[in-house]
């Protein structure tokens, strides 16, 4: 058991390395970065600049300098920001983070639910209503979703501020800066679950109606078992299984942001600090995040293999 | 054995489907009894109506389905009951094994849980109690090391043992009637014969009854008391299994018995009964063999015929060959 930890550890170094290097040398090959974005720069500014940043070395050297730093624990220097990217992820991830946890924790909840009651009550009143309700929610785009949220709830009904992750001039502490972050993060997290929310709807019921098809579902209906345990022991449990890689795949998007939505709602987050970044080439930066998900998404993966094991016995190694 | 109330009683039942074809009879006005401490064997090809009689009995058919007629279980109506009532029934009083030992249990719960899970739901027992009765069960249906086998997952066990586990299952709650639907059709030649003894045994040794579903006529000869033969949804022949074996009526049983293999002769070629079950949709009025049977006369596509007796014993046939006087049109 033990041995097998090591060796899926041990498995996650070559693939590192293998992102590093696509990473690196993608943002690197290309032509031009942020010093060349400047027109007012002189020949000689640049070549100062240029020998300041390291970018007269050759990129293979530029390479091992990078790789040298990300084993301190230094993602790079942020030429937008003119600060260590380390600081920068810290100061926006955090604010995608509350967003994107409060909106995965709604959608898988409610997906769960409504996914297994659409597969129990199949082709009912009930199934049939949530799926039109569903696939319209998937159909309609994020800025189009944004801005209608925007109308109705900020604008005419007043409920919730329009934008932003503070009130501006006010000076909140305590618990009363959390209500205000909460106020301002209802909207986004509204528009974000509804996006997220019609593909694993219909991923549970598919599951589901699967599953309670299968030989051991009518067994223990055979038992006499009560149909509330027949559902949410026998099968509920079986239909989860599938979905713990589905799951793992959410842990890196919990820190990379939900660009268009943050846009909409003016929200600090990295969605749109990360497209900043692109337009002005802070390479360093991108590489910096990059390599941040890169190493979450491996990560989670490791995750998602050790809960297999723990969920499915079949799995599980001896 | 005559004169007693019958345990399990099934008068005129229709179970019938809607498919996008049209009305699917799939059994289609059936009676037979099952005594205390009999074994009743339902034989038939695959598609005639088996299985669906043995889910219509333990009412595990899906809601698109439709019971008429009867069921009567232990002086109990089963098609009035409420779906609480016959929950407490299923399981209990009256249980069933399956065909797929290896499907038809949890894949992520352990032995002992799925044997436990039937006890706590029908008895008033402790978890202890519960554990100690699964151990006994599993010895009963003939496993060692129980201990170990509560502890172990569905996929660390054969097929046979799997089955052996079903049997505890089904058993836990001392039934009075078993179905058990071709229990032995997935298991390995050598296992087959181990199961059917051990359902035998164990039949005897709680006097239950058993009503066992098969298309294999050497499973028949060997534990039925009495037999019925479904063909299309219909019983064409019912009666001891003397009866059936030294004397079928039914040009249908006598084709299954022919084409059953007998070891030692030296046949070149194995009999078959020619043509398939007739799709059943919009049948008509006629024998539904018919078109399959070497004796067809003219009115076996223009009526169906009764099930009936011909002589004073209980064996039944549902054939034009025996009317004594034969309707002219």
């Amino acid at each position: 058991m033990n041995n097998y930890f090591v060796k899926r550890f041990l498995y996650l170094i070559p693939t590192l390395i293998g992102a590093s290097i696509l990473i690196f040398f993608l943002y690197s090959l290309i032509p031009g970065n942020f010093i060349d974005t400047d027109p007012n720069l002189t020949a000689e500014r640049k070549a100062e600049l240029y020998a300041l940043y390291g970018f007269d070395q050759p990129t293979i050297i530029r390479y091992f300098i990078w790789m040298g730093n990300l084993f301190q624990g230094d993602l790079g220097y942020s030429l937008q920001f003119q600060r260590p990217v380390t600081e920068v992820l810290n100061n926006y991830i955090w604010s995608s983070f509350i967003v994107a946890f409060a909106s995965l924790f709604l959608t898988w909840g409610i997906a769960m639910v409504i996914g297994v009651i659409s597969a129990t009550k199949q082709y009912s009143f009930f199934d049939s209503f949530i799926t039109i309700l569903v696939f319209g929610a998937m159909a309609i785009p994020s800025f189009f979703l944004g801005l209608i949220a925007i109308k109705f709830f900020a604008v005419d009904l007043g409920w919730f501020p329009a934008g932003g992750m503070t009130t501006s001039g006010a000076d909140y502490t305590g618990w009363a800066y959390v209500k205000d972050i909460a106020e301002h993060m209802v909207l986004p997290v509204i528009v974000l679950t509804m996006l997220g929310i019609g593909g694993l709807t219909r991923y549970f019921r598919t599951n589901m109606l699967e599953v309670v098809k299968q030989d051991f579902v009518r067994t223990a209906r055979a038992k006499g078992l009560k149909e509330k345990v027949v559902i949410y022991k026998h099968a509920l449990r079986n239909a989860l299984l599938p979905a713990i890689t589905l799951f793992a795949f959410e842990l890196p998007a919990l820190f990379s942001g939900a660009i268009i939505t943050e846009q909409i709602f003016n929200w600090p987050g990295i969605g749109a600090i990360y497209m900043q970044a692109f337009s002005v080439r802070d390479y360093p930066l991108l590489m910096g995040f990059t390599m941040f998900i890169a190493v979450l998404t491996v990560i989670s993966n490791l995750i998602a293999d050790i809960l297999y094991g723990v969920a499915d016995p079949r799995v599980r190694v001896k | 054995m005559t004169q007693q109330k019958p345990l399990l009683s099934v008068n005129h039942l229709k179970t019938y489907f809607q498919s996008d074809d049209g009305l699917v009879k799939a059994v289609d006005g059936i009676n037979f009894d099952v005594y205390q401490g009999e074994t009743v064997c339902i034989v038939g090809e695959s598609g005639c109506g088996k299985s669906v009689t043995a889910m219509s009995i333990m009412g595990l058919l899906p809601d698109s389905s439709t019971i008429q007629g009867s069921i009567n279980l232990d002086g109990e109506e089963l098609t009035k009951l409420s779906k609480g009532n016959m929950r407490r029934i299923r399981g209990n009083k009256l249980s069933m094994i399956f065909q797929e030992p290896m499907t038809s249990l949890n894949p992520v719960m352990t032995i002992g849980e799925q044997i436990t899970e039937v006890l706590l739901e029908h008895q008033v027992i402790s978890k202890k109690q519960a554990i100690k009765k699964s151990l006994e069960l599993i010895k009963l249906v003939g496993i060692g090391r129980g201990e170990q086998i509560i502890k172990s997952y569905p996929h660390q066990l054969s097929g046979g043992m799997l089955q052996r586990v079903m049997i505890a299952i089904a058993l836990a709650c001392d039934p009075k009637m078993l179905i058990a639907d071709e229990p032995t059709t997935a298991l390995d030649v050598t296992i087959q014969a181990q199961v059917l003894n051990l359902l035998q045994d164990l039949k005897e040794e709680t006097n239950m009854s058993m009503l066992l579903i098969t298309h294999d006529l050497g499973v028949v000869a060997e534990v039925a008391d009495r037999v019925v033969v479904m063909y299309a949804g219909k019983v064409v022949e019912q009666g001891t299994v003397e009866e059936i074996f030294t004397d079928p009526k039914h040009p249908y049983t006598r084709g299954l018995l022919q084409a059953k293999p007998v070891l030692g002769s030296r046949k070149k070629r194995l009999y078959t009964i020619p043509g398939q079950v007739p799709k059943l949709v919009d049948l008509k009025p006629s024998c539904y063999f018919a078109d399959r049977c070497e004796h067809c006369m003219e009115i076996c596509t223009q009526q169906t015929p009764e099930l009936k007796c011909n002589d004073n014993s209980e064996h039944k046939v549902a054939c034009w060959l025996y009317e004594k006087e034969v309707v002219h049109q």
